[in-house]
């Protein structure tokens, strides 16, 4: 038989090709991470039989558990403190008037771009110089300094589209300043604040290397305590542990999409 | 009652005078018009008015009351704005019923009131909508009801129709009459659109930069320009300007130039006596003019004028001729009714006669500058009337 490739033809099927690849190597590991964490064998090596096992074991792990409601901990409170600084910040810097709008601006987009790695060390610096004990409170600190520039930016970005003429009709009609924020302005920014408090939430949840630095011993969030667990070579919990993630990650997912249906 | 009394109001905007000594009577009730073009200071007029803008100097008042420095909503002043306002993330009914909310009045009231201003702007049936599920008609209604719910004494008017088209502008023209009419208050309406402008004030003020050139009914302006400005931007005109050779008791004789030594004597009434040897602008209105190629019955009180027809712009309810005479070209609107004058229609660079009577004119105490938008160098013959006179000629 003979090939028929026209050019067209070729291009589409160079797309597929791209896009598929794309896609396995994307999904194909996080697959695998599922499947075998059903595994009933103690290294990935091979198949050995189906086995909720390992999800057993987890759940009697009081190290894990301990991880995992610190992580969570962490994650709320910094989602918390850093949204709210962001909205304040955010609105303050609307305020054009306000001469050292454009150096703080800087300063808000300097954090994005600094190597996680440095944020960390420096961070474990200055706990060290100013003698604060690593544990919780200095793991909190170093998450709202990560989280505080994102969520200014995506709030700011909301801001940004807000047409100003709202806040006089508004006024006009009768609206006190206090009324016409409320009202009108707050309302109108909750998708820029429930967006940056989602990415807060996410970017909390999974850091490792600046919570590594800052951390000390005895306080572990689950990455921490992914990675030890890892080193010490006992896989199997991880992969239930990740598979769990997972799916969490997922409904999350599926939850700010309703959200941001229900508030645009 | 509650009159408006602007009182030396200026404002500025760091070196630039957007307003400037501003004083003006407006009578409760009445629907009054600021006409400009764009950066003439009308909008920042209304926006002090409505307390988004502080004045520099001067009063404003509403009956007994100075409202200068209070803030917006202390003002019994509401708003239409360009773009409508309407908060997005409320429904049409709560959009309506926000003033009231606000003033924490009972649910049953709102209610009440809130659909018999929807049914005033004819959207009772669609109060359940969000703003993004309306057009741009529907909007403007429910921007009308929200501010008129709480029944202000003056509702200002930010070029409300700038964005609906031809069609809807005209209605909604003549709803916004309808309404003014039946809740009676004060509005101030902001337009660069003279038509608009015309169609709907009770009183007009021109405005440019800054200042106000002249205010009065619209017909007034129209037919008695004070300025260049007022008889340039209202309705179109062609301005001649000349030298005062003869005064009589009631016309004067005017010479105008025309090219390197030719002149027109043209004759005019007057409602001023200028000295001889004064140089005026002569204001002439297009559709006073009439034209054929023939040369009418001489007449005393007729001035006549020889010229070759330049452009022809066909505008359906009439056509517009450019005539060249000299170096002026005069812009003639002659309606379509053939019967008066020409069987056979008119033709480019044809020579005709241009006629008008010597009191269609108005003479204007100022000489027109090279620079000000109204010299008397029409901007003639757009891409489009090119076009239409080389089909003109292929067709012949």
């Amino acid at each position: 038989m003979k090939l028929n490739l026209s050019p067209a033809k070729l291009y589409k099927s160079l797309n597929l090709t791209i896009f598929t690849a794309v896609i396995v190597f994307l999904y194909i590991p996080i697959l695998i991470l599922v499947i075998f964490s059903f595994n009933d064998a103690k290294i990935i090596t091979s198949w050995k039989g189906f086995t909720f096992k390992y999800y057993q074991l987890l759940l009697q792990n009081t190290d894990i558990k301990y991880a995992f409601q610190n992580t969570i901990l962490i994650a709320v409170l910094s989602t918390l403190l850093s949204t709210v600084l962001g909205v304040l910040t955010a609105l303050g810097l609307e305020n054009k008037a306000f001469k050292g709008r454009k150096g703080i601006q800087l300063l808000i987009y300097i954090p994005l771009v600094i190597p996680d790695i440095l944020m960390g060390v420096s961070l474990a610096l200055l706990f060290n110089f100013v003698r604060i004990n690593t544990g919780m409170f200095t793991v909190l600190i170093a998450h709202i300094t990560f989280c505080i520039s994102y969520t200014i930016i995506v709030i700011q970005s909301r801001l940004e589209g807000f047409d100003h003429s709202l806040v006089e009709a508004a006024m006009d009609l009768g609206a006190k300043p206090a009324q016409v924020f409320w009202k009108v302005k707050f309302p109108l920014m909750m998708p820029g604040i429930v967006a940056a408090a989602l990415l807060a939430f996410t970017l909390s949840i999974d850091d490792f290397i600046i919570t590594f630095f800052t951390s000390g011993r005895g306080f572990d969030t689950l990455p921490i305590y992914v990675e030890g667990t890892i080193r010490r070579g006992a896989i199997t919990t991880i992969n239930s542990l990740s598979t769990l993630m997972i799916t969490f990650t997922l409904f999350l997912v599926v939850v700010s999409k309703r959200i941001r249906k229900i508030i645009l | 009652m509650s009159d408006i009394r602007l009182e030396n109001l200026s404002k500025d905007f760091g070196s630039f005078r957007a307003v400037e000594n501003v004083n003006l009577e407006i009578k409760s009730g009445e629907l009054f018009s600021f006409l400009g073009p764009s950066g003439c200071g009308k909008t920042t007029l209304l926006r002090m008015l409505a307390g988004f803008e502080i004045p520099n100097t001067g009063k404003i008042q509403i009956g007994n009351k100075d409202i200068t420095q209070l803030p917006a909503y202390r003002r019994q002043v509401n708003t239409i704005f360009q773009n409508y306002s309407l908060f997005p993330h409320m429904s049409v009914f709560d959009n309506v019923a926000f003033p009231l909310k606000i003033r924490k009045q009972p649910a049953s009231t709102i209610k009440s009131s809130v659909l018999e201003m929807l049914s005033l702007v004819k959207m009772e049936d669609q109060h359940a909508k969000y703003p993004d599920q309306l057009s741009g008609g529907q909007k403007q209604r429910v921007a009308i009801a929200r501010a008129l719910i709480n029944k202000p004494e003056v509702l200002l008017l930010d070029e409300p129709l700038a964005a609906l088209d031809l069609k809807l502008r005209q209605h909604m023209l003549i709803e916004l009459m309808n309404i003014h009419d039946l809740v009676g208050i004060t509005f101030i309406y902001v337009t660069h659109d003279q038509g608009e402008a015309m169609s709907i004030s009770d009183r007009v003020a021109v405005m440019n930069q800054g200042k106000i050139i002249q205010s009065g009914p619209p017909d007034d302006i129209y037919e008695r320009p004070s300025s260049i400005f007022s008889a340039y931007f209202i309705g179109e005109t062609n301005l001649i300007s000349g030298t005062v050779s003869q005064v009589h008791d009631d016309y004067i004789e005017l010479k105008c130039q025309i090219d390197k030594d030719e002149f027109l004597e043209l004759d005019s009434t007057m409602h001023f006596t200028p000295l001889p040897g004064k140089e005026l602008t002569m204001s002439l209105r297009p559709e006073k003019i009439a034209i054929s190629r023939s040369k009418p019955r001489t007449q005393d009180d007729i001035n006549f004028v020889r010229g070759t027809i330049e452009d022809i712009l066909y505008l359906g309810t009439h056509t517009q001729y450019i005539v060249r005479v000299g170096k002026l070209r005069i812009r003639v609107f002659s309606q379509h009714k053939r019967v008066y004058f020409d069987e056979k229609a008119l033709d480019w660079e044809e020579p005709v006669w241009l006629f008008w009577h010597d009191s269609d004119t108005w003479l204007i105490d100022e000489v027109a500058s090279d620079t000000s938008p109204s010299g008397s160098d029409l901007e003639i013959a757009s891409p489009y009337s090119r076009a239409v006179k080389k089909l003109g000629n292929q067709r012949i």
